[in-house]
Parts: structure tokens; C-alpha cells; sequence
């Protein structure tokens, strides 16, 4: 019941803060609501099927990059559409390099991920031609339910209708994963993290499991990735580097992984806490290092552990 | 055994390397049967019941059940044929509580553990499936503590409770009284004989050190010894021969650790 109005007291704070925010920090809201659909799908993976990708990137940058060539290319701009068709190719990817990786565990599996993100990485940064190289592509803006608010000033249609489009996704995105973790396909992949064997025995299919698992968490990854570009304009194979992926599970350790919206959590606070240390010094990657040295070793539930407790499942 | 085996091995091997663990092992169990494997360590139990649960592949021989080759199949598919297993070592889910432990098997037996969209709360169904095992071995009261929480009887009687879950044909124990106080041993076993009259499993195979239970509750022992079945009768023939109690018996083989 705390949890219940907590999460419509948040939900109302999201919709309201248009109102009082400034336009820098609702700039800043757009890709926190991004990788928060990148991270309900990560999660899965991580918090309840006990696998850690670092190579989730790839998945982001499949759906960021729908986003520049539906726009650019093919001259399709409708949103719902480049969501569509990144979730439809983020799958395909997943279940082709799924197939490869859900055979493996632990350090293995994060290996093998890692290469597949890399060897993507490099796709983007080679076929010039194709890709754009290390410029990367441009994305256009795009529509929102059909409409088209090219007149908008850029700020106002980011801060505005985008802002409430992307509160959408993730409103919807979290949804659906709710519904998923608490079915019992949920309850299927929460046996295979704690003991594949006795999973096994009580007739669950570890690797089967996993490779839904793995493809589900790509589809969130390649929604939250194609709503990653319209903010910038631009894409660029950055969002498919390795230390991408690492951010993406440091984000989902920060919030923590045993709560359903820990890593939501973790994601408002990377990117906010990352604006207030560069804002002072530039060297961010330092600052976090420690802290996620800090969360592994004292705070393993993460920002989330502090209210909820050790893993309540 | 009398009439039709449901689960029938035919003169199995099964090597590793040089080493001979299975060395033509013949074995068959029919409806309405409580078997007992006994042997000293290293007679091949552990072989014979991972070639019997489908994980290992014999490197020869047949492994049928219900007139099915399920040789090497793996645990997966036997578990869908109505073959299920408990494990030596206990096997739980540390993290699960003793209800989830339950409503997995009974998902994975009404095939709906890809169902992404259901309520697994609002699935009457799944859920009294998993409450009714759960009051059968006496967790009802413990349904909503971590598996893990749990005292090292009832982790035991968990992971037997998970297996009858499946509601199999035939369960195979590995030694499902190892590891618990001389107490609750027959507490386990009373609970888990009435528990399979009352969800009708058709027959139960067992692994066990302790004589007493293995006297007290066979209808048949199986005897193995160097990967070979020494003897397969009744327990009264059983201990009236000799070659058996000086070999596997007489030992006091495998006191529990």
C-alpha cells in the first residue's frame, strides 16, 4: 500500500514538474526516463535471472540508430513507429546473439555479451558510409502521435510533448514489466538465478528461459535507446561502447537490482549526480568509481536497500 | 516385480574414461513399488541415478520409461514425462520463499511458465496446486519465509515437497533423509509415504544409507557394488543373504555427515 501511493505520489511529481522545473533540468529528464526503459529490461536480466550483460549497449544502440535511419534515410518520422521497429530489431538482434550467449553464466556470459557489443561498436565506427563513422547520424525530429510540431522551438517541443511522450514509454514500460516479473514466467526466471540445477529438475529449461529473458530485455533496451537520439539530434556509436554497457549496470547497482524500481532510481540519479560533479569537476568517471566501490562493498542492496531491505523478492 | 515396469533400465554402462561406474546394470520398477538402491560409496548409485534422471547419457545399455528411450533426454523433458527427482544435497531456491518453491513445479506442470501476462497472485489454479503440497508436508504456516530461513529438516522436506509438486508417476530420492537429525528421519519419511498415496504417484525410488529406512519402508532392494547389481529382492531376502550384509550392510557404509 506504501509502495502504491509512493509510486502515484512519483507518477504525479512527473507530470507536474513541466511546470516548475527549469528547462536545463527537464532536459535532463529525457534521458533518465530512457534509460529508465533500458533498465526495467536490464533488470531482468540482472536482478531476476541472475545474468550480467555488458553488452546491452549493442541493444541501445540498435534502437538509437532505427532512430536516425527511419528519419534520415527512410524519411519516417513517426515515434511510434521507430519505437516499434527498434523493438522489432533490438528482438532479432537479442535472439540471434542470445542463441551464442545464454549457454554461459557468470563472467562468460558477460564476456561473450561484451564482445557482441563490440563487434557492433566497431560496424558503427567502420561503414562510414552507412553509419556516419564516429559522427555518427543525425535524427530527425520526430512525430509525436502523428503530429508533426516542427514549428516548436526546440526546447519547448523537447520540454514539452517530448518530455510527456518519453513519461509515457516509461510509464507503459514499467507496466509491462510489472505484469512480467509478477507472472510466472517471472517466478521461472527467479528459480534459475538462485539454482539452475534445481530449476532444471522441477521441469524449467535454464537456457530457454534465459534466451526469453535476454530478448526481452533487448526489446526494452532498443525502445529506451530510440528515444535517446531525438533530445541530442544525434546519434553516435558511443551509445554502443562497452563502457556504455558498464554505465548501464553501474546505474542498476546504484538503484538496486532487488527492487522493481531501484534501477529506475538509479537511473534519475546517475544522470542527475553526473550533471552535479561535472558541473564541478570534469573528472565524473573518478568521482564514480568510488561510489560504486562504495555501493559494492557497503550497500550491495544499492539506493534502494537503504528503504526496502536485503532482497525482498 | 510384478506386471508392466514403468521405469526400466537394461543392462547399462557407463564409463568415465577407464573407470567402469555402471558395469551392465539391469533394473525395473512397476506401479505400486517403494525401491531402495543401497551400496557402499563409489558402488555407482550417484551414476545410476543421474543415468536414471535422464542427465547422464549410458555409454550403453537402455534407460525406458513408460516404453520410452529417455536415455540422456535430460531432467527437463523426464520431469514433463512424470519423472521427477529430490537431490542428496539439498536444492533450494535461497532466495524463494517456500510458497514460489512450490508454485514453480506446478507452473512447470500445467505448462505455464511462459505465460508472461498472467497474474501468478490471481492464478487459483497454480496457487492451491502449491498450497495443497505445501500442507501435505506440514509448510503451510512456514508458505511466506525465504527457503533459505528455513531449519535444515524442512529445506530437506522442501526440496522433496518441490518434486511431488510435479505430481510425477515415479520419484527418485537420492538419500532423502542424509544431512537430518535420527529424529525427523522418520518424521520425513511418514510425510513424504502418505504424500504419495494421497497425490497418487504410481512409485518411489529411493538412494538411502540408513538401514532402518531402507528395511522399514522397501517393498525391494536393489544392492550395488562395484557398479554391478549385487542383489534385488525383498528385504527379508535380502537379509538372509549373506554376500549382501557382509558387503553393504555389515559395513555401516555412509554415516551421515
Amino acid at each position: 500500500m506504501k509502495g502504491r501511493v509512493a509510486l502515484g505520489l512519483a507518477i504525479l511529481a512527473l507530470l507536474a514538474l513541466p511546470l516548475v522545473l527549469s528547462p536545463y533540468r527537464l532536459l535532463l529528464m529525457l534521458p533518465f526516463m530512457a534509460y529508465g526503459v533500458i533498465l526495467l529490461g536490464l533488470n531482468l536480466l540482472f536482478g531476476h535471472t541472475g545474468l550480467v550483460s555488458f553488452g546491452h549497449a549493442l541493444f541501445v544502440g540498435i534502437g538509437a540508430y532505427t532512430g536516425a535511419f527511419l528519419t534520415v534515410r527512410a524519411g519516417i518520422r513517426s515515434l511510434e513507429v521507430i519505437v516499434l521497429v527498434a523493438a522489432v530489431l533490438g528482438a532479432l538482434a537479442a535472439a540471434l546473439v542470445g542463441l551464442l550467449c545464454v549457454r554461459y553464466v557468470k563472467i562468460y556470459f558477460g564476456m561473450l555479451t561484451l564482445a557482441f557489443g563490440m563487434v557492433f561498436y566497431t560496424f558503427l565506427l567502420k561503414f562510414y558510409r552507412l553509419t556516419g563513422g564516429d559522427e555518427g547520424m543525425q535524427v530527425l525530429r520526430p512525430l509525436l502521435l502523428g503530429f508533426n510540431l516542427d514549428a516548436m522551438p526546440k526546447t519547448s517541443y523537447l520540454v514539452g510533448p517530448y518530455y510527456y511522450y518519453c513519461l509515457g514509454v516509461l510509464v507503459v514500460a514499467a507496466a509491462v514489466m510489472w505484469r512480467i516479473v509478477h507472472s510466472p514466467f517471472g517466478l521461472c526466471l527467479r528459480t534459475i538465478r538462485d539454482n539452475p540445477v534445481k530449476a532444471e529438475a522441477l521441469g524449467v529449461s535454464v537456457t530457454r528461459y534465459r534466451w526469453y529473458a535476454f530478448v526481452i530485455s533487448a526489446v526494452f533496451a532498443a525502445v529506451g535507446g530510440a528515444l535517446l537520439g531525438p533530445p541530442t539530434g544525434n546519434v553516435d556509436p558511443t551509445l554502443a561502447y562497452w563502457t556504455h554497457s558498464g554505465s548501464l549496470v553501474f546505474m542498476v547497482l546504484l538503484g538496486g537490482f532487488a527492487s522493481f524500481f531501484g534501477p529506475v532510481l538509479g537511473a534519475f540519479v546517475f544522470i542527475f549526480l553526473q550533471d552535479a560533479v561535472m558541473s564541478v569537476v570534469p573528472y565524473w568517471r573518478l568521482v564514480f568509481g568510488a561510489i560504486l566501490a562504495v555501493i559494492v562493498i557497503f550497500a550491495p542492496g544499492g539506493l534502494m536497500g537503504f528503504f526496502a531491505g536485503p532482497r525482498p523478492s | 516385480m510384478t506386471g508392466a515396469a514403468i521405469l526400466e533400465a537394461r543392462d547399462v554402462r557407463k564409463l568415465y574414461g577407464e573407470f567402469v561406474a555402471l558395469d551392465g546394470v539391469s533394473l525395473a520398477v512397476g506401479a505400486g513399488e517403494f525401491v531402495s538402491i543401497i551400496g557402499p560409496n563409489g558402488a555407482g548409485k550417484s551414476t545410476l541415478i543421474n543415468v536414471l534422471t535422464g542427465v547422464l547419457r549410458p555409454t550403453a545399455g537402455t534407460v525406458r520409461f513408460k516404453e520410452r528411450d529417455v536415455a540422456g533426454i535430460g531432467p527437463v523433458a523426464l520431469t514433463r514425462l512424470g519423472l521427477a527427482r529430490s537431490f542428496q544435497l539439498v536444492q533450494i531456491f535461497p532466495d524463494l520463499t517456500v510458497l514460489e518453491t512450490l508454485l514453480a513445479p506446478v507452473i512447470s506442470r500445467l505448462g505455464r511458465g511462459t505465460s508472461l501476462f498472467r497474474s501468478l497472485a490471481g492464478d487459483r489454479e497454480t496457487q492451491d496446486g502449491a498450497l495443497e503440497v505445501a500442507e501435505l508436508f506440514g509448510l503451510a504456516d512456514k508458505r511466506h519465509l525465504p527457503a533459505r530461513q528455513l531449519p535444515q529438516g524442512d529445506k530437506k522436506l522442501l526440496d522433496v515437497a518441490s518434486a511431488f509438486a510435479l505430481r510425477p508417476e515415479i520419484i527418485l530420492l537420492d538419500e532423502p533423509t542424509s544431512g537430518v537429525s535420527t529424529a525427523e528421519k522418520s518424521a520425513i519419511m511418514e510425510i513424504l509415504v502418505t504424500a504419495s498415496r494421497r497425490m497418487g504417484l504410481k512409485a518411489i525410488i529411493q538412494v538411502e544409507h540408513d538401514m532402518d529406512i531402507v528395511f522399514g519402508y522397501s517393498d525391494r532392494i536393489v544392492a550395488l557394488h562395484q557398479g554391478k547389481v549385487l542383489a534385488d529382492a525383498t528385504p527379508a531376502e535380502i537379509r538372509a543373504d549373506a554376500r549382501v550384509v557382509d558387503t553393504v550392510i555389515g559395513r555401516r557404509t555412509g554415516a551421515p555427515c
